[in-house]
């Protein structure tokens, strides 16, 4: 569905993007994410033919985006990072302007417009001006008015930045609506969350680099990790610590207060034998749980970059 | 089709949100009964129909700059206009839509002098098709001034600004208030650079009869500027997509 070949993009000496090449396929959805400044809006500004790129390929449903931009836009949609409807004009006419701008006659246009105040919940508020509507509305309507021409492909710049939590979710259920209706998704965004909750595939951007990509499984199969398991027990941990350092040779265990612990080796220890272990010394275990790594270690560890640094950007988005 | 569709909406959304709005109107109105006062209290005995060439040449040349330049720049930063240059329709459709708006706003800037004038004198000896004619080349070159600041600046204000830079010499030079003869010669060469020069050349042919220049040429030449200026927008929109 889309090809990426060779992307670069230079502005004078600074490369924001760096010879990155992905593919994504027909009715799935693609993740980019990475911190600010990483090249994902730099990207998919190529991707939509906002920008030329200074050299590489790209083709959207076979299409060639740099050298036939007007026929690649008839079948992609694209919502910008802003929501940038036009504040004097009610939602209806907004979205009805965005049809005749894909040659939409009136009839049509309205007929979708009207579609897609319901299935985005605000026919109720159609006829209001844009400027009424409040921040997670306004991004619902952008989104509404970049499917108005049932496009093939769907660009998402970050799309729950800066908006509250129902409105985000809400925006999450209808773009798995989208895919499930057959509509590839492309997004960008700094949220590792709501890339693991949407995404078949992920790109980790960094740099102007796509420094890993694959499933969420994949990415985190990439990496070698350590085996922990956090215990709650009824006795305190730090009298049995060392013992049990000692019988699993490798393993190492820490308390983490007076009733649990996390042990953690580099070899898998069947649970069994642990459990087994604690019956030995009359202590019982109320809770075992393994833990395995998140997308967020996973990112920390293939991008080297810390993921406090995404969660602050996560916070300056919210608030603005 | 599909062009046509998209030219005439975005017409009617920039006619309905910017051109139709009480302040612009009022602006519309306001601003060339403004320069008409000023000129009639400056010299009551002076006689309307010689002011009516730069009355006509000054709103319009105002109007459609200002308009332009600021509705473009306004929709650059709240990036709607990234809406319309995404949209699959041809950049000449687009730049045409935009620049429509701004050419009959400055034809109604125009004919606001006119209808005041008529209060007060004879228009019977006036050649209403040449003055349509060229009012409307006037309003194409400033509009297509206008769209070259627009894109060209990030700010409304740098686009006022950087209009005004080219505005009022224009103004000056064009021969409205110092007749393009008695300018020394550099200016004289700078003056007829200025698509304005021909146009109120015309405008005094139209009216009292007394243009300088040939009308073929101002023709042309007004039709030259257009041309020029329209590919100029148009490059360096293209070139804004390269950066």
């Amino acid at each position: 569905m889309i090809n990426i070949k060779n992307l670069t993009k230079k502005y004078d000496d600074f490369t924001a993007v760096d010879d990155i090449s992905l593919t994504v396929k027909k009715g799935e959805i693609f993740g980019l994410l990475g911190p600010n400044g990483a090249g994902k809006t730099s990207t998919i500004n190529m991707m939509i033919g906002l920008f030329f790129p200074t050299a590489g390929e790209i083709t959207i449903n076979g299409i060639d985006v740099i050298r036939q931009t007007k026929k690649a836009q008839t079948v992609i949609g694209i919502v910008a990072d802003e929501s940038n409807l036009y504040n004097e004009m009610s939602g209806f006419d907004n979205l009805c302007f965005c049809g005749a701008l894909y040659g939409m006659n009136k009839k049509q246009r309205e007929l979708k417009a009207k579609q897609l105040l319901k299935q985005f919940n605000l026919h109720n508020t159609g006829n209001k001006p844009f400027k009424a509507y409040s921040k997670g509305m306004k991004r619902k309507l952008t989104i509404a008015a970049a499917l108005i021409h049932c496009p093939e492909v769907l660009f998402l710049d970050e799309p729950t930045t800066g908006i509250d939590v129902e409105s985000s979710r809400q925006i999450r259920e209808l773009i798995l609506e989208l895919k499930n209706q057959g509509t590839t998704i492309f997004i960008t965004t700094h949220y590792i969350e709501e890339v693991q909750r949407l995404c078949d595939r992920i790109a980790f951007m960094v740099n102007g680099k796509i420094v890993a990509c694959g499933t969420v499984l994949e990415l985190m199969n990439s990496i070698s990790y350590n085996h922990s398991v956090h215990l709650t027990v009824d006795k305190n941990p730090q009298n049995f610590i060392l013992e049990f350092e000692k019988r699993f040779e490798g393993s190492s265990a820490i308390a983490k207060d007076e009733k649990s612990l996390v042990i953690t080796s580099k070899e898998k220890i069947p649970l069994l034998e642990i459990l087994n272990f604690f019956q030995e010394k009359e202590i019982e275990v109320y809770q075992a749980r393994q833990l395995h790594p998140t997308l967020e270690d996973v990112f920390v560890k293939l991008t080297a970059v810390e993921s406090a640094i995404l969660k602050k950007e996560k916070e300056k988005g919210d608030q603005q | 089709m599909k062009n046509l569709i998209a030219f005439f909406n975005i017409l009617k959304k920039d006619i309905n949100n910017y051109y139709l709005k009480p302040p612009n109107i009022s602006w519309g109105i306001i601003f060339p009964l403004s320069w008409t006062l000023m000129q009639l209290l400056r010299c009551p005995d002076s006689n309307i129909l010689e002011l009516l060439p730069g009355l006509i040449s000054t709103s319009v040349l105002f109007g459609t700059t200002s308009m332009l330049a600021v509705t473009i720049t306004f929709e650059r930063s709240g990036r709607s206009f990234e809406r319309l240059l995404l949209a699959p329709i041809s950049l000449n459709t687009l730049m045409l839509a935009k620049i429509t708006g701004t050419i009959l706003f400055g034809i109604f800037n125009a004919f606001v002098p006119v209808i005041f004038a008529g209060f007060f004198i004879d228009l019977s000896g006036v050649n209403w098709l040449m003055v349509f004619a060229v009012v409307f080349l006037i309003a194409v070159t400033s509009s297509l001034m206008g769209l070259l600041v627009a894109v060209s600046v990030e700010q409304v204000f740098e686009a006022q600004t950087l209009s005004n830079f080219f505005r009022f010499p224009m103004l000056f030079l064009c021969g409205l208030f110092i007749p393009v003869s008695n300018l020394p010669l550099f200016l004289r060469i700078v003056s007829y650079c200025i698509p304005l020069t021909y146009g109120a050349d015309l405008l005094k042919g139209a009216i009292n009869n007394n243009n300088i220049l040939s009308e073929k040429l101002s023709f042309s030449m007004l039709i030259i500027f257009s041309i020029a200026l329209f590919i100029i927008s148009r490059y360096n929109i293209e070139k804004n997509k390269s950066k």
